[in-house]
């Protein structure tokens, strides 16, 4: 719902960090987003184009890895769920509360062409 | 030409995070416990939380609301009705409430300064989705469902149900005209948020708000102890 303005603030961040490099062009953006980060990644290469024409992300790619939700079952340990509609272990059929992993919503890393560090 | 890899590792909500973290702080500082509650359209947040407000400042608690909706000032002023003080955010299309709109609307509001507070409510706009995403500072997460909803909201919508650390039901006299399937709705809440606790509530009648209230007390006695202690 509101992806544009999550495509944003990716913007906002990537630019500010590419300042650092004189010349630099964001080639690729790579973001890590959780099961349960309710995003959808289709909408965010939606609206990739147009928010980032004019900056220094233009024409870069967007890659997205999505992370499995990671529950902590106190039988068996950290345990990775298949989809996020029972949050039972898939090992002991336990229900489990302690959330590890799957809120995620962040920029991992970029890739940058022809950037001198400045900084 | 060359190319290399930039490690980040930023949050991409992290201005909202920072905001939050920084407005947990002074409600801790202030001994307010604030409430964020979130559901559908229609659920009826704000008839519960009228009901609410009344009977915490029957109970002579100290309590203000803060309520978003896209447009119109209605539910403020039906809040208000209880004596509250309440304020209308009004979000013009955003589909949320945020950190920065909640600190901007603490601003200068006379009568609910947050040190002379026991609860602060914030309704949060009615969306199952976006609010999820959006820390408020809150201690308490608490998700919504009415009797006339479905019994499968809590699968249909799992971030929202996996985020809250309450549920309500709400409008539970009018359960067994609507069919609603109370088993059924509670292992629904429970496969996905397991432990939760789930109050079963009517505005209308009353029911269950005592359990509610007590939870408040309990919940508002945790918080004094824990700023008592370092």
């Amino acid at each position: 719902m509101h992806e544009l303005s999550i495509v944003a603030s990716i913007v906002d961040t990537v630019t500010e960090s590419v300042a650092a490099y004189k010349g630099a062009r964001v080639v690729e953006v790579r973001l890590r987003v959780g099961a349960l980060a309710s995003v959808v990644v289709d909408s965010l290469e939606f609206c990739w184009g147009i928010a980032t024409e004019g900056t220094a992300l233009e024409g870069s790619k967007l890659q997205v890895k999505t992370l499995p939700v990671v529950m902590h079952c106190a039988t068996c340990g950290d345990v990775e769920l298949d989809g996020v509609q029972s949050f039972r272990c898939p090992t002991c059929g336990e229900l489990c509360g302690d959330l590890r992993q799957g809120r995620e919503l962040e920029i991992d890393s970029i890739e940058i062409e022809d950037g001198e560090e400045t900084a | 030409m060359t190319t290399r890899i930039v490690e980040l590792r930023r949050g991409i909500l992290k201005k909202n995070d920072e905001l939050a973290a920084a407005l947990r702080d002074r409600y801790a500082a202030a001994g307010v416990l604030v409430l964020n509650l979130v559901s559908s359209p229609g659920t009826g947040k704000t008839a519960f939380l009228e009901r609410t407000l009344k009977e915490l400042r029957a109970r002579g608690a100290r309590v203000a609301a803060l309520v978003g909706d896209l447009e119109t000032d209605n539910d403020a002023r039906r809040l208000a009705a209880s004596g509250a003080p309440v304020r209308q955010i009004n979000t013009h299309g955003i589909c949320h409430l945020d950190a920065e709109m909640i600190a901007k609307h603490l601003i200068d509001w006379e009568g609910a300064e947050l040190a002379e507070l026991d609860y602060l409510f914030i309704e949060n706009v009615g969306n199952l989705v976006c609010p999820s995403s959006y820390d408020l500072g809150e201690k308490i997460r608490v998700v919504l469902l009415s009797v006339t909803e479905g019994e499968d909201k809590p699968l249909k919508y799992p971030t929202m149900f996996n985020s809250a650390d309450a549920a309500v039901i709400t409008k539970m006299d009018i359960a067994e005209p609507c069919g609603f399937d109370r088993e059924l709705a509670l292992r629904n809440i429970n496969e996905i948020r397991p432990g939760i606790r789930i109050f079963e509530t009517s505005a209308k009648t009353g029911a269950g708000m005592e359990e509610w209230l007590g939870y408040l007390a309990e919940e508002q006695a945790g918080r004094d102890q824990a700023r008592r202690t370092p």
